[in-house]
C-alpha cells in the first residue's frame, strides 16, 4: 500500500543488536523463534512446489487432446498439490498465531519494564526529558517494535526463501526461462529502484513541510483568542496560506511518486508474463520445452517477482522498528537510582532536621551551583516557612531533604542521622507531602484518598475529611466515597487541594512538606485549606514554602533565601524588626500602587 | 463524505472525470492483455504452421498493452495525486478559516486539541481514500465486473469455480472482520488505559515517591496492561487464519480451473458440441475444439486471479471507508458549526482624523460600560452573571475581586467580546460593543488572560503580534517592554528582541511569558487594558513594580484589573466585589471593609488585623 512509503525510514545505529536485544523479550531460549522461522520457510516451500505439478496437469491435457486425458494421473497429482498447499496453509496458520504470542509477549514485557523504570530513575532524568517522550517511547515504540519487528522480519525471512526457491524451481524446471524471468525482473527492479530514490527527498519534504504546517495550526488554535483580541486574523490567515501551499506541492509530489509504485510493479509483472510467454512460447514450438513449463512459468513470475517487493517494504519497517527498539532499549538503560538495600531502615520518627552547610549543583550543569551554603537546624515539631523569590531554591531545599535530589556538598541530618545513610523509602516514611499541582488519578475517591495506605477504616476517612472540609463535598457525590472521579469529573481546584492534604494526612507521618500548596487557589478557599492545613501541621515539624506571605506569618522560623543562599533567617516579627530582605518582600504587597 | 467531496472545485472535478476515463481504459487493456495468447495456444496445440511470427506479433500486441496500461496507470496516479492534493488543500484551507471565525465558544465547545486533529489527520485520513481510491475503489470494481464477463462467456462451470473462490474469501473475510473490528474500539481503550496509568506515574512522580507507591502504581499498570495484552492477542490470533485461508485460496484456484478444464475437455468427444455451438464430427473436429478450450484456459486462469485480487482490494476499501467516514463527518461538523459572535459594522464614528480614521469624541475615550448585563453560557439555562451595572471612564483603575467561580474572568470576556452578553449592554465610549467592527474593538481594548500565550517568534515577533497595518515603533516596543518589566531579561537573552521564543512559550519562566503577555496588550496602546489575574504569576516585588509603572506612565489609560491579591488592588478608583457572577459590593477599599462583608472575608484570610485597620 501507498501509505507504508509515506514514512522516511529512521536508521538504527545497530541494528544487529536491536534485533538481537527485542528478540530475547520473546523467550529465553532462541528455539520458538527458530521454530517460528522453519515454519515459514516450510510453508513457502510447499508452496512453490506447486507450480511445477501444475505443470505436469498442464502435459497430461495436452497430450490427450488428440485422445483421452488420463484423469486419474491429473487427480493424482491434484491431490498431491492439494495436500501441499493445505499442509504449507498450515504451517503458515501455526507460525502466526505462535507469531501473536511472540509479539505480544514482547509488547508486554517492554511495556512493564518501561512503567517499573520510571519508579527507579532518578528525579534528574525527568529534568531533562519530556514527559511526553517518555510515554510515546512507552506506547508507539512499543507498537512498532513488537508490531513490525518480529512480523517484518519472518516476512523478509520468507520472501527470501520464497525467492531463493522459486530461483531454484525455476532453474530446475527450465533453466533459459528461468534465466528469462530474472532479466526481465531486474529491468523492473531498477526502474523500482529509481523511483524510490527519486522520491524520498519528497517524502522528506512533505514530512517537513506537513510538520511546520500541523505546529502553526496547532499554535494558532491554542491562541485563538489571543489571536482575536490582537488584530491578527489576517496575518495568520496570510501565514497559513503559504504554509498551506507547501503542503499542497509536497503532497502532490510525494503522493505521485508513491502512486507510481503499483502500476510500475503492475508492469515489470506484466514484462515478466510476456517475456515467459514469447520465449516459453517459441522453445515450445521448437519442442525444447511442453506446455506445462510454460503454464507453471506464468505462475513463477508472480511468485518471484513479489518478494523482491515484500523485502523492499519490510527492510524499511524493520529499520524503523529497530531504531523504535533503540529508543525503548536506551530508556531501559538509564542508570537507576543505587541500591539501598544495605542502609538502615529505622528512624526514630521524632523530626529533628539539621542542614549543615549543604551545597547543591544540578549534575548535567555542576559548574552552576544552584545551593551554595545552606545552614539550618530544625527542632521536632517546629513549623518552618521558606520564602523568597521564584528561582531562589526553595524547592530544591524539599527535594535535597526528601532526597529526589543528592547533596553535591554538606549534610542532611534526620534526627541526627545523616540521609545519605537511610534507604529512600524510610526517608519519605518520615514526611506527608502537599504539592502545589494537585495530583489526582482515576478512580474512586476512597482509592485517591487512601493510596497506597493499607487498614483505613471508613471511620477514618471521615475523621479526615471532617478535619480538611471535604466531608461535605464527600457526602454530596453520587456514590459517596465509592464515586469514580474522572479527568472531567467537575472537581473544583480547591477540593483537588483539599483531597492531597486529606491524603497526606491518612498517610500520618511525622513530619510534613507542603510545596506552594496554596497558591493556585484564591484567598477564600484557602482559608479552608488553611484550616485544613493547620489541624495537618499541629504536632508535626513542617516544612512550608508559599509566595503568600499570610500563610507564614505564624511560623516558629522563616528562612528568607535568595539565590540559593539563606540571607535572614528568625520569626516574622524578628525580621520585620531587622529591616531587610523580608520586610521588603513583605510590605511590596500592601505598599501604594 | 460525498459533500465533502463536493468541496473540489470544478476543474478538479473535470480531472476526476478523466481520471475515470483512463481508468477504463487501463482495465480493458490488462483484460485485452492475456487474450492474445489464446490464440496462439490454440494453434500450438493444434497445427503444425511456422508459428514463429504469431507468437512474436501476439508478444508484441502484449507489451503494447502493458506499456499502454502502466502509461495510463501513471496518467491516472499523476491526477489523482494532484486532486488529492488540492482537495486536502482546500478543505484545510476552509477549515481553518472557518475556525478563525469561531469565538470562545465553539473553541470551547470542539476543544483546540479536537480542532487540531480535524485540520491535521482527519483531512489526510480523507485525501487517502480519494487518492486510493480513485485508484482503486473505480478499478477494483470494473476489472472485477469486465472479467467476469469474459469467464461468463467461456464456460459456465469454471464460472462456477471462482464464483466460490469468491465466496470463501468473502466468507473469512467478513468474519475475520465481524469478529475483530468490535475489538478494536476496545483496544483503543485499553491503550488509553495503559497511557492513563504511565501518565499518572509520571505527573505524580514525586508524589508516587514521597508516599512509597511505586508498587501500588505497578500492580495498577499490571492490571490494564494485561487487559490490553489479551485483547491484543485476541484479535492477532483472528487475523492469523486470514492470509493462510487467502493464500489457499488463491493458489488452490489455478489446480481447480485445471482440474475442472481437464474435464471439460474430455467431454469434447465425436458426437458432441464444440465451445463454438458447432458439432463435432471428426477426430479434427475434436482436437480443435479441445484446443480452443484450452487456449481458453490459460487466459481464463489469468482472469480468475484479477478477479480474486479485485475483490481482495474493494474489501481492504472496505476496511478503510468507514474511517473516512467519521473524520468526512467530524470536519462537516465544524463547517456546519454556526458562528455565536461576529464583527459588527454599526459602528459610527463621531470625529474622523486626517487619515481618514475613526475616532470617538474626546469626552468619551476609554469609557466601559455595563448596563444591566447578563449571561448564561450556551446550553445552560440559568444566568451564570446577573444583571452587572458598573461604569469606569478615563484613566481610572477598577479592580475585580471573588473567589474563584464568581465570574471574574467572565466579566472581562464580556468586555472583550470574546462571549456576548445574553441580556442587557455593554457600551464602550458610548457604543454598544457588538456594532464595533474587530478592527475598531481590539485597537480600543487590549486584554491580558491569565494564561499567557506565546508564539514561535522572536520576542519582537511577540510583542508586536496582530494587525501589520498598525505599525509599532521600536520606540513603543521599548516602552512597552520598560512597563512591563521585561526590559532587562529581555536584554539579557542571546539577540535580545530577537531571541527566538520556542513553541509555546517553553523556553522562558512563567513570570517572563506573563511579562510578554502584558507587553504585547501595551505595546499597540488601547485606550482600555484588561487584566485578567495576569500579575499571579510574577513575584511581589514585580507585581509591583509594574503597577506603579502602570499608573505613572499610562495616565491615560483606562484599567480594569482582575486580582487575588488585595494588596494587588486596595488602591483602585473602585472595586467590584464578584460572588456568584453577582456584584455583591462598589466602591473603594475603606468601604468595602465596613459594608461588604465577602469584601471583608477575603481581606482578613489575607492581612493581619493591624494591616486592616491601617
Amino acid at each position: 500500500m501507498p501509505p507504508m512509503m509515506n514514512r522516511i525510514p529512521e536508521k538504527p545505529k545497530d541494528f544487529k543488536k536491536a534485533v538481537k536485544e527485542t528478540l530475547s523479550y520473546a523467550s529465553k531460549t532462541p528455539l520458538p523463534i527458530i521454530i517460528v522461522l522453519m515454519l515459514s520457510v516450510g510453508s513457502t516451500f510447499l508452496m512453490i512446489i506447486g507450480p511445477n505439478q501444475l505443470g505436469k496437469i498442464t502435459n497430461e491435457i495436452t497430450m490427450g487432446l488428440g485422445t483421452s486425458i488420463d484423469m486419474d494421473a491429473v487427480l493424482k497429482i491434484a491431490f498431491f498439490i492439494g495436500g501441499l498447499y493445505i499442509f504449507s496453509a498450515l504451517c503458515s496458520l501455526v507460525q502466526g498465531l505462535l507469531m501473536a504470542n511472540m509479539t505480544q509477549n514482547i509488547a508486554k514485557t517492554l511495556r512493564s519494564k518501561i512503567n517499573a523504570k520510571i519508579a527507579r530513575l532518578p528525579l534528574k532524568y525527568f529534568a531533562t526529558h519530556a514527559y511526553g517522550d517518555v510515554l510515546s517511547r512507552a506506547t508507539n515504540d512499543v507498537d512498532l517494535v513488537s508490531q513490525s519487528l518480529a512480523n517484518s522480519l519472518t516476512s523478509i525471512v520468507s520472501a527470501f526463501a520464497q525467492f531463493a526457491g522459486c530461483l531454484v524451481m525455476m532453474i530446475i524446471t527450465n533453466w533459459v526461462l528461468a534465466g528469462t524471468t530474472v532479466f526481465s525482473t531486474l529491468i523492473g527492479l531498477l526502474f523500482m529502484i529509481l523511483v524510490v530514490k527519486h522520491s524520498q527527498r519528497y517524502f522528506k519534504m512533505r514530512q517537513v513541510s506537513l510538520g511546520q504546517l500541523n505546529g502553526y495550526i496547532e499554535e494558532m488554535y491554542n491562541g485563538h483568542d489571543v489571536i482575536r483580541i490582537s488584530n491578527a486574523e489576517q496575518s495568520v490567515k496570510e501565514r497559513f496560506v503559504k504554509l498551506n501551499d507547501a503542503v499542497r506541492t509536497a503532497n502532490f509530489k510525494s503522493q505521485f511518486l508513491s502512486g507510481l509504485m503499483p502500476p510500475v510493479m503492475n508492469f515489470v509483472g506484466n514484462l515478466g508474463y510476456v517475456a515467459v510467454w514469447v520465449v516459453g512460447a517459441l522453445l515450445l514450438y521448437n519442442g525444447h520445452i511442453s506446455f506445462g513449463v510454460i503454464t507453471s512459468f506464468i505462475i513463477y513470475v508472480r511468485l518471484f517477482e513479489g518478494p523482491l517487493r515484500q523485502i523492499s517494504q519490510n527492510i524499511t519497517n524493520l529499520q524503523s522498528a529497530a531504531a523504535a527498539s533503540e529508543r525503548v532499549f536506551a530508556f531501559l538503560d538509564e542508570e537507576e537510582l543505587e541500591d539501598e538495600s544495605a542502609k538502615t531502615d529505622s528512624l526514630p520518627g521524632l523530626g529533628a532536621v539539621e542542614f549543615d552547610h549543604v551545597k547543591f549543583a544540578y549534575p548535567d550543569k555542576p559548574e552552576k551551583e544552584v545551593i551554595h551554603d545552606f545552614s539550618a537546624s530544625v527542632k521536632a515539631g517546629q513549623k518552618i516557612a521558606i520564602v523568597g523569590p521564584t528561582g531562589a531554591g526553595k524547592t530544591t531545599i524539599v527535594n535535597l531533604l526528601m532526597r529526589f535530589h543528592e547533596v553535591t556538598g554538606g549534610q542532611i541530618r534526620i534526627d541526627g542521622v545523616p540521609i545519605t545513610e537511610v534507604s529512600r523509602e524510610e526517608i519519605h516514611r518520615q514526611f506527608g507531602m502537599v504539592l502545589q499541582d494537585t495530583w489526582m488519578f482515576e478512580g474512586t475517591l476512597r482509592e485517591n484518598l487512601v493510596y497506597n495506605m493499607e487498614g483505613v477504616t471508613d471511620e477514618d476517612l471521615v475523621k479526615v475529611c471532617k478535619a480538611c472540609g471535604l466531608y461535605h463535598f464527600a457526602e454530596t457525590l453520587p456514590q459517596k466515597f465509592d464515586t469514580v472521579l474522572t479527568a472531567n469529573s467537575d472537581i473544583s481546584v480547591g477540593q483537588k487541594q483539599l483531597l492531597t492534604i486529606a491524603r497526606a494526612m491518612i498517610q500520618n507521618n511525622p513530619m510534613l512538606i507542603l510545596d506552594e500548596a496554596t497558591s493556585s487557589i484564591d484567598t477564600r478557599t484557602e482559608m479552608l485549606v488553611q484550616r485544613a492545613m493547620d489541624n495537618l501541621m499541629a504536632n508535626r515539624t513542617s516544612f512550608v514554602i508559599a509566595h503568600r506571605l499570610s500563610t507564614i506569618r505564624n511560623a516558629d522560623l522563616i528562612l528568607v533565601m535568595q539565590k540559593g543562599d539563606i540571607v535572614e533567617q528568625g520569626t516574622h516579627d524578628s525580621l520585620m524588626a531587622l529591616g531587610g530582605a523580608y520586610a521588603d518582600l513583605y510590605n511590596s504587597q500592601f505598599e501604594t500602587a | 463524505m460525498f459533500r465533502i467531496i463536493n468541496q473540489l472545485s470544478r476543474h478538479d472535478k473535470l480531472l476526476a472525470l478523466i481520471c475515470l476515463a483512463l481508468i477504463g481504459g487501463q482495465v480493458w487493456l490488462d483484460i485485452e492483455l492475456p487474450d492474445f495468447m489464446a490464440d496462439v495456444v490454440e494453434k500450438l496445440a493444434s497445427t503444425e504452421e511456422n508459428l514463429t511470427g504469431d507468437i512474436l506479433i501476439s508478444g508484441m500486441w502484449m507489451l503494447l498493452c502493458a506499456a499502454g496500461s502502466v502509461a495510463l496507470s501513471i496518467t491516472v496516479g499523476y491526477l489523482s495525486a494532484k486532486i488529492a492534493a488540492n482537495f486536502s488543500y482546500t478543505v484545510r484551507a476552509s477549515l481553518f478559516n472557518k475556525i478563525s471565525d469561531f469565538g470562545t465558544t465553539e473553541m470551547k465547545h470542539f476543544s483546540p486539541a479536537s480542532l487540531i486533529t480535524r485540520t491535521t489527520n482527519d483531512i489526510t485520513q480523507i485525501q487517502m481514500v480519494i487518492s486510493m481510491g480513485l485508484q482503486v475503489m473505480i478499478k477494483a470494481p470494473v476489472t472485477a465486473v469486465w472479467a467476469v464477463v469474459r469467464i461468463l462467456g467461456k464456460s459456465t462451470s469454471l464460472s462456477i469455480v471462482v464464483a466460490v473462490a469468491v465466496a470463501i474469501l468473502a466468507i473469512t473475510i467478513t468474519t475475520v472482520m465481524r469478529l475483530v473490528i468490535p475489538k478494536f474500539k476496545l483496544i483503543q481503550r485499553q491503550v488509553d488505559d495503559v497511557n492513563r496509568v504511565i501518565d499518572e506515574s509520571l505527573t505524580g512522580l514525586k508524589v508516587v515517591r514521597a508516599f512509597n507507591a511505586d508498587e501500588y502504581q505497578q500492580d495498577k499498570f499490571e492490571r490494564v496492561n494485561v487487559n490490553l495484552t489479551a485483547t491484543n492477542l485476541y484479535t492477532m490470533r483472528t487475523m492469523a487464519f486470514m492470509g493462510p485461508i487467502i493464500g489457499l485460496v488463491m493458489s488452490s484456484i489455478q489446480l481447480v480451473i485445471y482440474y475442472v478444464g481437464a474435464v471439460i475437455i474430455n467431454a469434447f468427444n465425436i458426437g458432441g458440441t464444440a465451445p463454438n455451438g458447432n458439432p463435432i464430427e471428426t477426430a479434427k473436429d475434436m482436437v480443435a475444439a479441445r484446443s480452443e478450450f484450452f487456449g481458453d484456459l490459460v487466459v481464463f486462469g489469468s482472469y480468475a486471479m484479477m478477479v480474486v485480487m479485485s475483490f481482495m482490494m474493494l474489501t481492504m476499501i472496505f476496511m478503510i471507508l468507514p474511517r473516512a467516514q467519521v473524520s468526512a463527518k467530524r470536519i462537516r461538523g465544524v463547517l456546519d458549526e454556526p458562528i455565536s459572535v461576529t464583527g459588527g459594522n454599526n459602528y459610527v464614528a463621531s470625529t474622523t482624523t486626517p487619515e481618514g480614521a475613526v475616532e470617538p469624541a474626546e469626552d468619551i475615550v476609554g469609557t466601559l460600560e455595563f448596563k444591566n448585563v447578563s449571561f448564561h453560557f450556551p446550553g445552560s439555562e440559568e444566568n451564570f452573571m446577573k444583571n452587572l451595572n458598573f461604569r469606569v471612564t478615563k484613566g481610572q483603575t477598577l479592580a475585580i475581586i471573588g473567589s474563584t467561580g464568581s465570574g471574574k474572568s467572565t466579566l472581562l470576556n464580556l468586555a472583550a467580546r470574546l462571549y456576548d452578553a445574553t441580556d442587557g449592554e455593554v457600551l464602550l465610549n458610548g457604543q454598544n460593543v457588538k456594532d464595533y467592527p474587530f478592527e475598531v474593538l481590539y485597537k480600543k481594548i487590549g486584554l491580558i488572560p491569565q494564561k499567557a500565550t506565546l508564539f514561535a517568534d522572536t520576542i519582537r515577533g511577540n510583542v508586536t503580534f496582530g494587525d501589520r497595518k498598525a505599525v509599532i515603533s521600536e520606540e513603543d516596543i521599548m516602552q512597552a517592554l520598560d512597563i512591563a518589566q521585561a526590559t532587562e531579561f529581555v536584554m539579557k537573552k542571546d539577540g535580545g528582541l530577537d531571541f527566538m521564543v520556542s513553541q509555546g512559550g517553553s523556553n522562558i519562566s512563567g513570570g517572563q511569558k506573563q511579562r510578554l503577555a502584558i507587553a504585547r496588550a501595551i505595546a499597540k496602546k488601547p485606550e482600555i487594558l484588561l487584566f485578567d489575574d495576569s500579575f499571579s504569576a510574577l513575584d511581589f516585588k514585580t507585581d509591583r513594580l509594574l503597577r506603579k509603572e502602570i499608573s505613572e506612565k499610562l495616565v491615560d489609560t483606562t484599567c480594569i484589573i482582575v486580582a487575588s491579591r488585595i494588596g494587588t488592588i486596595k488602591n483602585a478608583d473602585c472595586i467590584l466585589v464578584l460572588a456568584d457572577g453577582e456584584i455583591v459590593g462598589q466602591g473603594k477599599h475603606r468601604d468595602l471593609l465596613q459594608s461588604c462583608s465577602v469584601y471583608r472575608e477575603i481581606a482578613q484570610s489575607q492581612l493581619t488585623e493591624a494591616e486592616l485597620e491601617a
